[in-house]
């Protein structure tokens, strides 16, 4: 089965490259968006064996940095 | 007395040599190569250094694949009996992502990678990285990083300035560091991470020698021991 691990930059924590984004944005022309914020998406493909506490551990000891980001974990049907 | 210290190699590392040869120079030993998949370091080593770069290409976060190597265990473990750890650049975003020092580095607040010599200002003078210098002495010394944005909470960063943990700072902004910082100690002393790299500065060939006092500070410490 498929899981999808979001990472987020946590509140306050500056993110220059969605600024860089932000700005290029408005390149584009296009007004009113406020602010942008960049994470990432880690995919894995798992045996459906493979718990939530086993999921919740990798997230929290390697996917994210606690110290700077969050995580959600999402489960996609097969 | 002999020396005996020991280069970490990650798959990346790009400043490993400068960090042997620096050792070697100032002590008059060569330092143990060890590469990141040796789970074990040698006995009675008396320095650790992590030495700057892009290990693992920097995948995922810098610093993120080092800190889970094994031979990271080993230097957690020698780290935690009171051994010296110096992490310069890449090494100090390991130290972090390793759990042996607080906080983390972000991304350069300017999105530039940064590489240019700059004046550090010493704050903590009682360190055995930094006894050598005198406190608020300021010192030439070169940064090249991408990733050196010092980031901790503020309840993290008021304890760390308590506690006399902030071994140096930037006399100007560089990256947009928290309150400037640009190297930190951990709270028993025998760990400090700092993105400027001393080892390039040890010879006047090298542009100047104010990186050498940290290194004969180490070396004079263990012998006062």
């Amino acid at each position: 089965m498929k899981v999808r691990v979001y990472v987020s930059l946590k509140n306050g924590v500056l993110d220059p490259q969605g600024r860089a984004i932000h700005h290029a944005i408005e390149g584009l022309g296009i007004e009113g968006v406020r602010d942008v914020r960049a994470g990432k998406m880690i995919e894995l493909e798992v045996e459906p064996g493979v718990t939530d506490a086993q999921l919740e551990e990798m997230a929290s000891k390697l996917l994210a940095n606690m110290v700077i980001e969050n995580y959600r974990i999402e489960r996609l049907a097969a | 007395m002999t020396f005996r210290s020991a280069v970490i190699t990650f798959p990346g590392s790009n400043c490993d040599r400068d960090m042997a040869d620096a050792l070697e120079k100032v002590s008059g030993t060569a330092p143990h190569r060890i590469w990141h998949g040796d789970a074990d370091l040698p006995a009675d080593l008396d320095f650790i250094a992590l030495p700057g770069g892009f290990s693992y290409g920097d995948y995922l976060r810098s610093g993120a694949m080092a800190a889970r190597s094994p031979v990271m265990q080993a230097v957690i473990a020698a780290a935690n009996r009171g051994v010296p750890v110096l992490g310069v650049c890449n090494g100090f975003q390991v130290l972090t992502e390793a759990g042996l020092l607080p906080g983390a580095l972000l991304r350069n607040a300017g999105m530039n990678f940064v590489c240019r010599e700059v004046v550090l200002t010493v704050s903590n003078s009682q360190s055995l990285f930094t006894a050598g210098y005198s406190a608020g002495q300021e010192i030439l010394i070169p940064v090249a990083h991408h990733d050196g944005n010092y980031f901790a909470d503020d309840a993290t960063l008021d304890r760390l300035e308590g506690e006399g943990r902030v071994a140096f700072r930037y006399a100007e902004d560089v990256n947009g560091s928290a309150r400037r910082i640009a190297g930190v100690l951990n709270a028993a002393g025998n760990v400090l991470g700092m993105m400027p790299h001393p080892e390039r500065m040890i010879e006047p060939e090298q542009g100047g020698t104010d990186g050498r006092a940290m290194f004969e500070s180490a070396i004079e410490a263990l012998a006062s021991v």
